[in-house]
Protein backbone atom coordinates (compact mmCIF):
# COMPACT_ATOMS: atom_id res chain seq x y z
CA UNK A 1 0.00 0.00 0.00
CA UNK A 2 1.26 3.41 -0.93
CA UNK A 3 0.09 6.56 0.79
CA UNK A 4 1.67 8.71 -1.88
CA UNK A 5 2.28 7.77 -5.45
CA UNK A 6 3.41 10.26 -8.05
CA UNK A 7 4.65 9.70 -11.55
CA UNK A 8 6.18 12.00 -14.08
CA UNK A 9 5.33 15.25 -12.29
CA UNK A 10 6.30 18.26 -14.36
CA UNK A 11 5.84 21.88 -13.37
CA UNK A 12 7.27 24.80 -15.26
CA UNK A 13 7.36 28.41 -14.13
CA UNK A 14 8.12 30.80 -16.95
CA UNK A 15 11.35 29.29 -18.31
CA UNK A 16 12.32 27.25 -15.28
CA UNK A 17 11.42 23.61 -14.87
CA UNK A 18 10.75 23.37 -11.16
CA UNK A 19 9.83 19.70 -11.53
CA UNK A 20 11.13 17.65 -14.38
CA UNK A 21 9.41 14.30 -14.29
CA UNK A 22 9.46 13.45 -10.59
CA UNK A 23 8.36 9.98 -9.47
CA UNK A 24 7.64 9.23 -5.84
CA UNK A 25 6.32 6.27 -3.90
CA UNK A 26 5.77 6.42 -0.17
CA UNK A 27 4.59 3.23 1.55
CA UNK A 28 1.82 3.77 4.08
CA UNK A 29 3.06 4.42 7.59
CA UNK A 30 6.60 5.37 6.62
CA UNK A 31 8.54 8.61 6.68
CA UNK A 32 9.93 9.84 3.40
CA UNK A 33 12.67 12.44 3.44
CA UNK A 34 12.68 14.63 0.37
CA UNK A 35 16.18 15.91 0.28
CA UNK A 36 17.69 18.57 -1.88
CA UNK A 37 19.20 22.02 -1.92
CA UNK A 38 17.28 25.26 -2.35
CA UNK A 39 15.40 25.40 -5.60
CA UNK A 40 15.62 21.65 -6.17
CA UNK A 41 11.83 21.43 -6.42
CA UNK A 42 10.98 20.07 -2.99
CA UNK A 43 8.38 22.69 -2.17
CA UNK A 44 6.84 22.47 -5.63
CA UNK A 45 6.45 18.73 -5.14
CA UNK A 46 4.77 19.22 -1.77
CA UNK A 47 2.48 21.89 -3.20
CA UNK A 48 1.32 19.55 -5.94
CA UNK A 49 0.79 16.65 -3.54
CA UNK A 50 -1.24 18.87 -1.20
CA UNK A 51 -3.47 20.11 -4.06
CA UNK A 52 -2.20 23.68 -3.89
CA UNK A 53 -0.67 23.49 -7.33
CA UNK A 54 -1.66 21.63 -10.47
CA UNK A 55 1.07 19.77 -12.29
CA UNK A 56 1.60 20.61 -15.97
CA UNK A 57 1.78 16.90 -16.60
CA UNK A 58 2.09 13.68 -14.67
CA UNK A 59 -0.22 12.47 -11.95
CA UNK A 60 -0.27 11.84 -8.25
CA UNK A 61 -2.41 9.99 -5.76
CA UNK A 62 -2.42 10.80 -2.07
CA UNK A 63 -4.27 8.62 0.43
CA UNK A 64 -5.82 6.80 -2.52
CA UNK A 65 -7.21 9.86 -4.28
CA UNK A 66 -6.07 11.82 -7.29
CA UNK A 67 -4.69 15.22 -6.33
CA UNK A 68 -6.26 16.96 -9.31
CA UNK A 69 -9.59 15.27 -9.91
CA UNK A 70 -10.35 14.35 -6.27
CA UNK A 71 -8.71 17.29 -4.57
CA UNK A 72 -11.32 17.66 -1.82
CA UNK A 73 -11.00 14.00 -0.86
CA UNK A 74 -7.23 14.44 -0.64
CA UNK A 75 -7.61 17.61 1.43
CA UNK A 76 -9.77 15.87 4.01
CA UNK A 77 -7.06 13.24 4.56
CA UNK A 78 -3.89 15.28 4.69
CA UNK A 79 -2.21 17.76 6.97
CA UNK A 80 0.16 20.41 5.73
CA UNK A 81 2.75 22.35 7.66
CA UNK A 82 4.47 24.76 5.33
CA UNK A 83 7.74 26.58 5.60
CA UNK A 84 6.14 29.49 7.41
CA UNK A 85 4.24 28.97 10.61
CA UNK A 86 0.79 29.61 9.19
CA UNK A 87 -1.04 30.60 12.34
CA UNK A 88 -3.49 33.42 12.85
CA UNK A 89 -1.41 35.71 15.04
CA UNK A 90 -4.31 37.59 16.52
CA UNK A 91 -6.08 34.46 17.73
CA UNK A 92 -4.95 32.42 20.72
CA UNK A 93 -3.47 28.97 20.29
CA UNK A 94 -6.74 27.41 21.35
CA UNK A 95 -8.76 29.55 18.96
CA UNK A 96 -6.44 28.64 16.10
CA UNK A 97 -6.99 24.95 16.74
CA UNK A 98 -10.74 25.36 17.10
CA UNK A 99 -10.83 27.36 13.89
CA UNK A 100 -9.39 24.44 11.97
CA UNK A 101 -11.83 22.16 13.79
CA UNK A 102 -14.68 24.33 12.58
CA UNK A 103 -13.44 24.10 9.02
CA UNK A 104 -13.50 20.34 9.38
CA UNK A 105 -17.10 20.74 10.62
CA UNK A 106 -16.48 19.25 14.04
CA UNK A 107 -19.17 20.22 16.49
CA UNK A 108 -18.26 22.45 19.41
CA UNK A 109 -17.55 19.77 22.08
CA UNK A 110 -15.46 17.72 19.68
CA UNK A 111 -13.36 20.61 18.46
CA UNK A 112 -12.80 21.89 21.95
CA UNK A 113 -11.79 18.41 23.14
CA UNK A 114 -9.42 17.96 20.22
CA UNK A 115 -7.93 21.41 20.81
CA UNK A 116 -7.30 20.57 24.47
CA UNK A 117 -5.70 17.29 23.54
CA UNK A 118 -3.34 18.94 21.06
CA UNK A 119 -2.52 21.84 23.37
CA UNK A 120 -1.49 19.35 25.98
CA UNK A 121 0.53 17.21 23.65
CA UNK A 122 2.37 20.18 22.20
CA UNK A 123 3.09 21.74 25.56
CA UNK A 124 0.99 24.81 24.88
CA UNK A 125 -1.49 24.58 27.74
CA UNK A 126 -0.06 27.49 29.68
CA UNK A 127 -0.12 29.80 26.70
CA UNK A 128 -3.31 28.36 25.20
CA UNK A 129 -5.30 31.54 25.70
CA UNK A 130 -2.62 34.02 24.77
CA UNK A 131 -2.66 35.35 21.23
CA UNK A 132 -0.20 33.59 18.98
CA UNK A 133 1.61 36.83 18.24
CA UNK A 134 3.24 36.53 21.67
CA UNK A 135 4.54 33.01 20.97
CA UNK A 136 8.20 32.20 20.41
CA UNK A 137 9.32 30.71 17.10
CA UNK A 138 9.33 27.21 18.51
CA UNK A 139 5.84 27.60 20.01
CA UNK A 140 4.49 28.86 16.71
CA UNK A 141 5.88 25.86 14.90
CA UNK A 142 4.34 23.55 17.47
CA UNK A 143 1.00 25.28 17.10
CA UNK A 144 1.37 25.13 13.34
CA UNK A 145 1.95 21.39 13.34
CA UNK A 146 -0.85 20.88 15.87
CA UNK A 147 -3.19 22.72 13.51
CA UNK A 148 -2.36 20.32 10.72
CA UNK A 149 -3.25 17.38 12.99
CA UNK A 150 -6.71 18.51 14.08
CA UNK A 151 -8.56 16.17 11.74
CA UNK A 152 -6.18 13.24 12.26
CA UNK A 153 -4.70 13.20 8.78
CA UNK A 154 -3.40 9.92 7.43
CA UNK A 155 -0.67 11.68 5.44
CA UNK A 156 1.23 14.59 6.88
CA UNK A 157 3.35 16.91 4.74
CA UNK A 158 6.05 18.88 6.48
CA UNK A 159 7.91 21.40 4.38
CA UNK A 160 11.20 22.15 6.10
CA UNK A 161 9.63 21.83 9.56
CA UNK A 162 12.73 22.84 11.49
CA UNK A 163 14.06 25.64 9.31
CA UNK A 164 14.86 28.60 11.53
CA UNK A 165 14.37 26.74 14.82
CA UNK A 166 16.89 26.74 17.62
CA UNK A 167 18.53 23.38 18.40
CA UNK A 168 16.27 22.63 21.35
CA UNK A 169 13.07 23.32 19.43
CA UNK A 170 14.42 21.27 16.55
CA UNK A 171 14.96 18.32 18.85
CA UNK A 172 11.41 18.70 20.14
CA UNK A 173 10.06 18.75 16.60
CA UNK A 174 11.97 15.60 15.75
CA UNK A 175 10.43 13.82 18.72
CA UNK A 176 6.98 14.90 17.58
CA UNK A 177 7.58 13.57 14.08
CA UNK A 178 8.90 10.30 15.45
CA UNK A 179 5.81 9.88 17.60
CA UNK A 180 3.48 10.61 14.74
CA UNK A 181 5.27 8.10 12.65
CA UNK A 182 5.04 5.47 15.35
CA UNK A 183 1.29 6.17 15.50
CA UNK A 184 1.15 5.06 11.89
CA UNK A 185 0.90 8.42 10.18
CA UNK A 186 2.64 8.60 6.83
CA UNK A 187 4.98 11.56 6.78
CA UNK A 188 6.51 13.33 3.81
CA UNK A 189 9.22 15.63 4.98
CA UNK A 190 11.35 18.02 2.98
CA UNK A 191 14.61 19.12 4.39
CA UNK A 192 17.95 20.65 3.63
CA UNK A 193 19.32 19.30 6.87
CA UNK A 194 21.07 16.07 6.22
CA UNK A 195 21.08 14.90 9.80
CA UNK A 196 17.33 15.47 9.92
CA UNK A 197 16.70 13.01 7.10
CA UNK A 198 19.23 10.68 8.67
CA UNK A 199 17.38 10.67 11.96
CA UNK A 200 13.75 10.69 10.82
CA UNK A 201 13.35 9.18 7.40
CA UNK A 202 12.77 5.50 6.64
CA UNK A 203 13.71 6.26 3.09
CA UNK A 204 15.12 9.21 1.26
CA UNK A 205 14.62 10.64 -2.18
CA UNK A 206 17.33 13.03 -3.26
CA UNK A 207 16.18 15.54 -5.82
CA UNK A 208 18.13 18.04 -7.79
CA UNK A 209 16.80 20.36 -10.47
CA UNK A 210 13.33 18.87 -10.25
CA UNK A 211 14.23 15.24 -10.75
CA UNK A 212 15.09 12.30 -8.57
CA UNK A 213 18.79 11.57 -8.57
CA UNK A 214 18.85 8.91 -5.91
CA UNK A 215 16.60 6.99 -3.56
CA UNK A 216 16.78 4.34 -0.92
CA UNK A 217 17.38 4.06 2.77
CA UNK A 218 19.87 6.40 4.27
CA UNK A 219 22.28 3.50 4.77
CA UNK A 220 21.95 2.39 1.17
CA UNK A 221 22.77 5.86 0.01
CA UNK A 222 25.79 6.03 2.21
CA UNK A 223 27.00 2.71 0.92
CA UNK A 224 26.80 3.96 -2.63
CA UNK A 225 29.64 6.34 -2.09
CA UNK A 226 31.94 3.93 -0.38
CA UNK A 227 32.15 2.37 3.00
CA UNK A 228 33.40 3.31 6.42
CA UNK A 229 36.50 5.29 7.17
CA UNK A 230 38.74 5.23 10.19
CA UNK A 231 39.67 8.59 11.62
CA UNK A 232 42.72 8.72 13.86
CA UNK A 233 43.85 11.76 15.83
CA UNK A 234 47.21 11.89 17.54
CA UNK A 235 48.70 14.55 19.78
CA UNK A 236 52.12 15.08 18.26
CA UNK A 237 52.47 15.79 14.52
CA UNK A 238 56.01 14.43 14.55
CA UNK A 239 54.57 10.95 15.12
CA UNK A 240 52.55 11.14 11.90
CA UNK A 241 54.89 9.05 9.80
CA UNK A 242 55.06 6.18 12.29
CA UNK A 243 51.28 6.33 12.74
CA UNK A 244 50.84 5.95 8.98
CA UNK A 245 53.11 2.97 9.05
CA UNK A 246 51.24 1.36 11.94
CA UNK A 247 47.86 1.81 10.22
CA UNK A 248 49.09 0.58 6.82
CA UNK A 249 48.18 -3.12 7.20
CA UNK A 250 44.70 -2.33 8.59
CA UNK A 251 43.26 -0.09 5.90
CA UNK A 252 42.01 -0.76 2.39
CA UNK A 253 43.14 2.41 0.62
CA UNK A 254 45.38 5.44 0.82
CA UNK A 255 45.80 7.15 4.20
CA UNK A 256 45.09 10.85 3.93
CA UNK A 257 45.58 13.80 6.20
CA UNK A 258 42.21 15.30 7.03
CA UNK A 259 41.97 18.67 5.33
CA UNK A 260 42.81 21.51 7.68
CA UNK A 261 44.49 19.26 10.22
CA UNK A 262 48.07 18.24 10.90
CA UNK A 263 47.30 15.47 13.37
CA UNK A 264 44.27 13.65 11.97
CA UNK A 265 44.43 10.80 9.48
CA UNK A 266 41.59 9.36 7.41
CA UNK A 267 41.59 6.05 5.60
CA UNK A 268 39.01 3.65 4.18
CA UNK A 269 38.51 0.36 6.00
CA UNK A 270 36.57 -2.79 5.42
CA UNK A 271 33.13 -2.84 6.96
CA UNK A 272 32.64 -5.37 9.71
CA UNK A 273 34.44 -4.00 12.72
CA UNK A 274 37.39 -5.02 14.79
CA UNK A 275 39.58 -2.36 13.26
CA UNK A 276 39.45 0.14 16.10
CA UNK A 277 41.06 -1.98 18.83
CA UNK A 278 43.64 -3.22 16.36
CA UNK A 279 44.44 0.33 15.35
CA UNK A 280 44.81 1.46 18.95
CA UNK A 281 47.12 -1.44 19.69
CA UNK A 282 49.23 -0.80 16.60
CA UNK A 283 49.48 2.92 17.36
CA UNK A 284 50.45 2.20 20.95
CA UNK A 285 53.14 -0.19 19.79
CA UNK A 286 54.75 2.41 17.57
CA UNK A 287 54.67 4.99 20.35
CA UNK A 288 52.20 7.46 18.84
CA UNK A 289 50.14 9.19 21.51
CA UNK A 290 46.53 8.61 20.48
CA UNK A 291 43.98 11.31 21.13
CA UNK A 292 41.01 9.70 19.42
CA UNK A 293 40.07 6.88 17.09
CA UNK A 294 36.67 6.57 15.49
CA UNK A 295 34.93 4.91 12.59
CA UNK A 296 33.05 7.30 10.37
CA UNK A 297 30.17 6.44 8.13
CA UNK A 298 29.69 8.92 5.28
CA UNK A 299 27.22 11.74 5.89
CA UNK A 300 24.39 12.58 3.53
CA UNK A 301 26.38 15.66 2.65
CA UNK A 302 29.02 13.39 1.18
CA UNK A 303 26.26 11.53 -0.64
CA UNK A 304 24.97 14.69 -2.18
CA UNK A 305 28.38 15.84 -3.23
CA UNK A 306 29.16 12.58 -4.92
CA UNK A 307 25.78 12.43 -6.66
CA UNK A 308 25.60 15.96 -7.99
CA UNK A 309 29.13 17.27 -7.92
CA UNK A 310 27.97 20.17 -5.79
CA UNK A 311 27.19 20.56 -2.14
CA UNK A 312 23.75 20.61 -0.63
CA UNK A 313 23.52 24.16 0.60
CA UNK A 314 22.45 23.13 4.02
CA UNK A 315 23.76 26.23 5.66
CA UNK A 316 21.37 28.69 4.07
CA UNK A 317 18.92 28.27 6.94
CA UNK A 318 16.70 31.19 6.31
CA UNK A 319 16.53 31.28 2.57
CA UNK A 320 13.24 30.20 1.14
CA UNK A 321 12.46 28.16 -1.84
CA UNK A 322 10.19 30.01 -4.18
CA UNK A 323 10.16 27.67 -7.12
CA UNK B 1 1.48 10.87 26.06
CA UNK B 2 0.92 10.26 22.41
CA UNK B 3 -0.53 12.55 19.85
CA UNK B 4 -3.44 10.23 19.25
CA UNK B 5 -3.32 10.55 15.55
CA UNK B 6 -4.08 6.91 15.10
CA UNK B 7 -7.79 7.06 14.47
CA UNK B 8 -8.13 7.27 10.73
CA UNK B 9 -11.88 7.10 10.65
CA UNK B 10 -13.60 10.28 9.66
CA UNK B 11 -16.31 9.46 12.15
CA UNK B 12 -15.21 12.45 14.16
CA UNK B 13 -15.73 14.71 11.22
CA UNK B 14 -19.25 16.01 10.86
CA UNK B 15 -19.59 15.04 7.23
CA UNK B 16 -17.03 13.61 4.88
CA UNK B 17 -16.21 16.64 2.78
CA UNK B 18 -14.81 14.33 0.16
CA UNK B 19 -18.12 13.12 -1.03
CA UNK B 20 -20.18 16.23 -1.29
CA UNK B 21 -20.03 19.86 -0.48
CA UNK B 22 -23.49 21.25 -0.08
CA UNK B 23 -24.46 24.88 -0.17
CA UNK B 24 -25.01 24.66 3.58
CA UNK B 25 -21.43 23.42 4.04
CA UNK B 26 -20.18 26.32 1.96
CA UNK B 27 -22.14 28.84 3.99
CA UNK B 28 -20.92 27.30 7.20
CA UNK B 29 -17.32 27.54 6.01
CA UNK B 30 -17.85 31.16 5.01
CA UNK B 31 -19.37 31.89 8.42
CA UNK B 32 -16.36 30.27 10.12
CA UNK B 33 -14.00 32.45 8.11
CA UNK B 34 -16.08 35.58 8.77
CA UNK B 35 -16.05 34.63 12.45
CA UNK B 36 -12.25 34.61 12.45
CA UNK B 37 -12.13 38.20 11.23
CA UNK B 38 -14.94 39.49 13.40
CA UNK B 39 -13.27 38.01 16.45
CA UNK B 40 -9.99 39.67 15.57
CA UNK B 41 -11.47 43.08 14.80
CA UNK B 42 -11.80 44.39 18.37
CA UNK B 43 -8.27 43.12 19.14
CA UNK B 44 -6.78 45.32 16.49
CA UNK B 45 -6.82 48.85 17.88
CA UNK B 46 -5.16 50.47 14.88
CA UNK B 47 -7.74 49.06 12.53
CA UNK B 48 -10.57 50.01 14.82
CA UNK B 49 -9.14 53.51 14.93
CA UNK B 50 -9.20 53.58 11.17
CA UNK B 51 -12.78 52.36 11.18
CA UNK B 52 -13.95 55.07 13.57
CA UNK B 53 -11.53 57.99 13.52
CA UNK B 54 -10.88 58.34 9.81
CA UNK B 55 -14.58 58.58 8.86
CA UNK B 56 -15.27 61.05 11.67
CA UNK B 57 -12.36 63.14 10.45
CA UNK B 58 -13.60 63.09 6.87
CA UNK B 59 -17.10 64.14 7.86
CA UNK B 60 -15.81 66.98 10.05
CA UNK B 61 -13.13 68.23 7.67
CA UNK B 62 -15.25 68.36 4.57
CA UNK B 63 -18.25 69.80 6.33
CA UNK B 64 -16.37 72.45 8.30
CA UNK B 65 -13.61 73.35 5.84
CA UNK B 66 -15.55 73.31 2.59
CA UNK B 67 -19.00 73.92 4.01
CA UNK B 68 -18.76 77.68 3.89
CA UNK B 69 -17.08 77.90 0.50
CA UNK B 70 -19.04 75.52 -1.64
CA UNK B 71 -22.51 76.23 -2.87
CA UNK B 72 -24.50 73.66 -4.74
CA UNK B 73 -27.55 74.62 -6.76
CA UNK B 74 -30.71 73.07 -5.34
CA UNK B 75 -29.27 72.55 -1.87
CA UNK B 76 -29.57 75.32 0.69
CA UNK B 77 -27.35 73.44 3.11
CA UNK B 78 -24.09 71.96 1.79
CA UNK B 79 -24.20 69.21 4.43
CA UNK B 80 -27.36 67.81 2.86
CA UNK B 81 -25.47 67.56 -0.42
CA UNK B 82 -22.13 66.50 1.01
CA UNK B 83 -22.96 63.81 3.55
CA UNK B 84 -24.14 61.12 1.15
CA UNK B 85 -20.95 61.72 -0.86
CA UNK B 86 -18.74 61.38 2.23
CA UNK B 87 -20.62 58.28 3.35
CA UNK B 88 -20.25 56.69 -0.04
CA UNK B 89 -16.57 57.55 -0.32
CA UNK B 90 -15.77 56.27 3.15
CA UNK B 91 -17.45 52.88 2.72
CA UNK B 92 -15.89 52.46 -0.70
CA UNK B 93 -12.47 53.31 0.77
CA UNK B 94 -13.25 50.75 3.47
CA UNK B 95 -13.19 48.03 0.82
CA UNK B 96 -9.39 48.35 0.73
CA UNK B 97 -9.30 46.33 3.96
CA UNK B 98 -10.22 43.31 1.89
CA UNK B 99 -7.15 43.67 -0.33
CA UNK B 100 -4.72 44.35 2.48
CA UNK B 101 -6.11 41.58 4.71
CA UNK B 102 -5.92 38.97 1.98
CA UNK B 103 -2.41 40.02 0.98
CA UNK B 104 -1.43 39.66 4.63
CA UNK B 105 -2.93 36.18 4.91
CA UNK B 106 -1.21 35.24 1.69
CA UNK B 107 2.21 36.42 2.84
CA UNK B 108 1.88 34.57 6.13
CA UNK B 109 1.02 31.29 4.45
CA UNK B 110 -2.50 31.30 5.91
CA UNK B 111 -4.07 31.16 2.46
CA UNK B 112 -2.04 28.03 1.75
CA UNK B 113 -3.31 26.48 4.95
CA UNK B 114 -6.91 27.38 4.11
CA UNK B 115 -6.53 26.08 0.57
CA UNK B 116 -5.29 22.76 1.90
CA UNK B 117 -8.51 22.31 3.90
CA UNK B 118 -11.54 20.53 2.47
CA UNK B 119 -13.69 23.65 2.33
CA UNK B 120 -15.64 25.36 -0.42
CA UNK B 121 -13.40 27.33 -2.79
CA UNK B 122 -15.45 30.48 -2.39
CA UNK B 123 -15.81 30.27 1.40
CA UNK B 124 -12.67 32.15 2.35
CA UNK B 125 -13.47 35.11 0.11
CA UNK B 126 -17.16 35.18 0.95
CA UNK B 127 -16.29 35.11 4.65
CA UNK B 128 -13.67 37.81 4.27
CA UNK B 129 -15.85 40.18 2.22
CA UNK B 130 -18.77 39.62 4.55
CA UNK B 131 -16.74 40.52 7.63
CA UNK B 132 -15.49 43.62 5.82
CA UNK B 133 -19.12 44.51 5.14
CA UNK B 134 -19.85 44.24 8.86
CA UNK B 135 -16.94 46.57 9.54
CA UNK B 136 -18.33 49.00 7.01
CA UNK B 137 -21.72 48.96 8.71
CA UNK B 138 -19.97 49.97 11.91
CA UNK B 139 -18.18 52.81 10.15
CA UNK B 140 -21.44 53.86 8.58
CA UNK B 141 -23.25 54.11 11.91
CA UNK B 142 -20.45 56.21 13.39
CA UNK B 143 -20.50 58.60 10.41
CA UNK B 144 -24.23 58.92 10.57
CA UNK B 145 -24.07 59.87 14.23
CA UNK B 146 -21.46 62.56 13.58
CA UNK B 147 -23.39 63.90 10.61
CA UNK B 148 -26.50 64.17 12.77
CA UNK B 149 -24.61 66.16 15.34
CA UNK B 150 -23.53 68.53 12.58
CA UNK B 151 -27.14 69.04 11.58
CA UNK B 152 -27.60 66.59 8.72
CA UNK B 153 -31.15 65.18 8.49
CA UNK B 154 -32.98 62.66 6.33
CA UNK B 155 -35.43 64.82 4.40
CA UNK B 156 -37.17 61.94 2.67
CA UNK B 157 -38.99 58.84 3.84
CA UNK B 158 -37.65 56.23 6.23
CA UNK B 159 -37.60 53.81 3.31
CA UNK B 160 -35.47 56.31 1.43
CA UNK B 161 -33.06 56.63 4.34
CA UNK B 162 -32.72 52.88 4.72
CA UNK B 163 -32.63 52.27 0.97
CA UNK B 164 -29.92 54.87 0.39
CA UNK B 165 -27.79 53.41 3.17
CA UNK B 166 -28.19 49.84 1.95
CA UNK B 167 -27.35 50.92 -1.56
CA UNK B 168 -24.05 52.42 -0.44
CA UNK B 169 -23.17 49.35 1.60
CA UNK B 170 -24.06 47.04 -1.28
CA UNK B 171 -21.96 49.08 -3.69
CA UNK B 172 -19.01 48.98 -1.31
CA UNK B 173 -19.49 45.24 -0.98
CA UNK B 174 -19.12 44.85 -4.72
CA UNK B 175 -15.88 46.80 -4.45
CA UNK B 176 -14.66 44.33 -1.82
CA UNK B 177 -14.56 41.77 -4.62
CA UNK B 178 -12.39 44.05 -6.76
CA UNK B 179 -10.14 44.40 -3.74
CA UNK B 180 -10.13 40.66 -3.10
CA UNK B 181 -8.85 40.16 -6.62
CA UNK B 182 -6.24 42.89 -6.14
CA UNK B 183 -5.11 41.52 -2.78
CA UNK B 184 -4.57 38.05 -4.24
CA UNK B 185 -2.81 39.40 -7.30
CA UNK B 186 -0.23 41.95 -6.20
CA UNK B 187 2.14 39.81 -4.17
CA UNK B 188 2.87 41.83 -1.03
CA UNK B 189 1.08 43.71 1.72
CA UNK B 190 2.79 46.98 0.79
CA UNK B 191 1.77 46.62 -2.83
CA UNK B 192 -1.77 45.78 -1.79
CA UNK B 193 -1.90 48.95 0.29
CA UNK B 194 -0.97 51.10 -2.68
CA UNK B 195 -2.88 49.15 -5.31
CA UNK B 196 -6.08 49.09 -3.31
CA UNK B 197 -6.17 52.81 -2.60
CA UNK B 198 -4.60 54.84 -5.35
CA UNK B 199 -7.25 54.38 -8.02
CA UNK B 200 -10.08 55.13 -5.59
CA UNK B 201 -9.02 58.77 -5.24
CA UNK B 202 -9.75 59.81 -8.81
CA UNK B 203 -12.76 57.53 -8.82
CA UNK B 204 -14.38 59.21 -5.84
CA UNK B 205 -13.24 62.80 -6.43
CA UNK B 206 -14.01 63.00 -10.13
CA UNK B 207 -17.65 62.52 -9.28
CA UNK B 208 -20.64 64.30 -7.87
CA UNK B 209 -19.67 63.40 -4.31
CA UNK B 210 -18.31 66.82 -3.28
CA UNK B 211 -19.19 69.26 -6.02
CA UNK B 212 -21.58 69.56 -8.94
CA UNK B 213 -19.77 67.99 -11.94
CA UNK B 214 -20.93 70.86 -14.17
CA UNK B 215 -18.35 73.06 -12.39
CA UNK B 216 -15.52 70.83 -13.62
CA UNK B 217 -13.51 71.42 -16.82
CA UNK B 218 -15.50 70.51 -19.91
CA UNK B 219 -13.48 67.46 -20.87
CA UNK B 220 -13.81 66.01 -17.38
CA UNK B 221 -17.58 66.43 -17.08
CA UNK B 222 -18.62 63.35 -19.11
CA UNK B 223 -16.20 61.24 -17.06
CA UNK B 224 -17.64 62.53 -13.81
CA UNK B 225 -21.22 62.14 -14.99
CA UNK B 226 -20.85 58.53 -16.09
CA UNK B 227 -18.67 57.50 -13.19
CA UNK B 228 -20.40 54.62 -11.36
CA UNK B 229 -19.55 56.39 -8.14
CA UNK B 230 -21.50 59.45 -9.32
CA UNK B 231 -24.50 57.22 -9.97
CA UNK B 232 -24.22 55.85 -6.45
CA UNK B 233 -23.86 59.27 -4.84
CA UNK B 234 -26.70 60.78 -6.85
CA UNK B 235 -29.05 57.90 -6.02
CA UNK B 236 -28.23 57.94 -2.30
CA UNK B 237 -28.45 61.71 -2.17
CA UNK B 238 -31.86 61.67 -3.83
CA UNK B 239 -33.13 58.95 -1.50
CA UNK B 240 -31.86 60.81 1.58
CA UNK B 241 -33.38 64.13 0.48
CA UNK B 242 -36.74 62.85 -0.70
CA UNK B 243 -36.04 63.37 -4.40
CA UNK B 244 -36.59 61.05 -7.36
CA UNK B 245 -33.57 58.67 -7.46
CA UNK B 246 -34.10 57.31 -10.98
CA UNK B 247 -32.32 56.71 -13.27
CA UNK B 248 -29.21 56.84 -11.06
CA UNK B 249 -30.62 54.22 -8.72
CA UNK B 250 -30.94 51.69 -11.55
CA UNK B 251 -27.46 52.48 -12.78
CA UNK B 252 -26.03 52.11 -9.28
CA UNK B 253 -27.79 48.79 -8.74
CA UNK B 254 -26.64 47.60 -12.17
CA UNK B 255 -23.02 48.50 -11.45
CA UNK B 256 -23.21 46.80 -8.06
CA UNK B 257 -24.45 43.57 -9.61
CA UNK B 258 -22.09 43.67 -12.56
CA UNK B 259 -18.98 44.39 -10.49
CA UNK B 260 -19.88 41.69 -7.98
CA UNK B 261 -20.41 39.02 -10.61
CA UNK B 262 -17.32 39.84 -12.65
CA UNK B 263 -14.89 40.35 -9.80
CA UNK B 264 -16.20 37.55 -7.59
CA UNK B 265 -15.60 35.20 -10.51
CA UNK B 266 -12.12 36.57 -11.07
CA UNK B 267 -11.21 36.61 -7.38
CA UNK B 268 -12.41 33.06 -6.70
CA UNK B 269 -10.57 31.80 -9.76
CA UNK B 270 -7.48 33.60 -8.57
CA UNK B 271 -7.90 32.10 -5.10
CA UNK B 272 -7.80 28.54 -6.39
CA UNK B 273 -4.52 29.19 -8.22
CA UNK B 274 -2.76 31.61 -5.97
CA UNK B 275 0.28 30.54 -4.04
CA UNK B 276 2.68 32.21 -1.76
Amino acid sequence: MYAVRASGLVKTYDQTRALDGLDLEVPTGTVLGLLGPNGAGKTTAVRILTTLLRPDSGSAEVAGHDVVTQAQAVRSRIGLTGQYAAVEERLSGRENLELVGSFFRLDRPKRSARANQLLQRFDLVESADRIAKTYSGGMRRRLDIAMSLVARPSVLFLDEPTTGLDPRSRLGMWQVIEELSSDGTTVVLTTQYLEEADRLADSVVVIDRGAKIAEGTVDQLKDRIGGDKIRVSIFDPSNLASAREALGPLVTGPIELESGSTTTLLAPIKAGGGVVPQAIRALDDCGADVRDVEVRRPTLDDVFLSLTGHRAEADTHNSSETS
Amino acid sequence: MTIDNSSRALSDVGSDPATSLTLADGLRDAATEAGRHLRIMPRNPEVLGFVVIQPVMFVLLFSVVFGGAIEVPGFADYDQFLMPGIFAQTVVFGSSFTAVGLAEDLSKGLIDRLRSLPIARSAVLVGRTFSDLVRNVLTFVVMLAVAFVLGFRFEGSIAGAIGGSLLMLAFSYSFSWIQAWIGLSVGSVEAANAASFTWMFPLTFVSSAFVDPSTMPGWLQPVAKHNPFTRLTNAARALYNGLDPSPDLWWALGWTGLITVIFATMAIRRFSQVSK
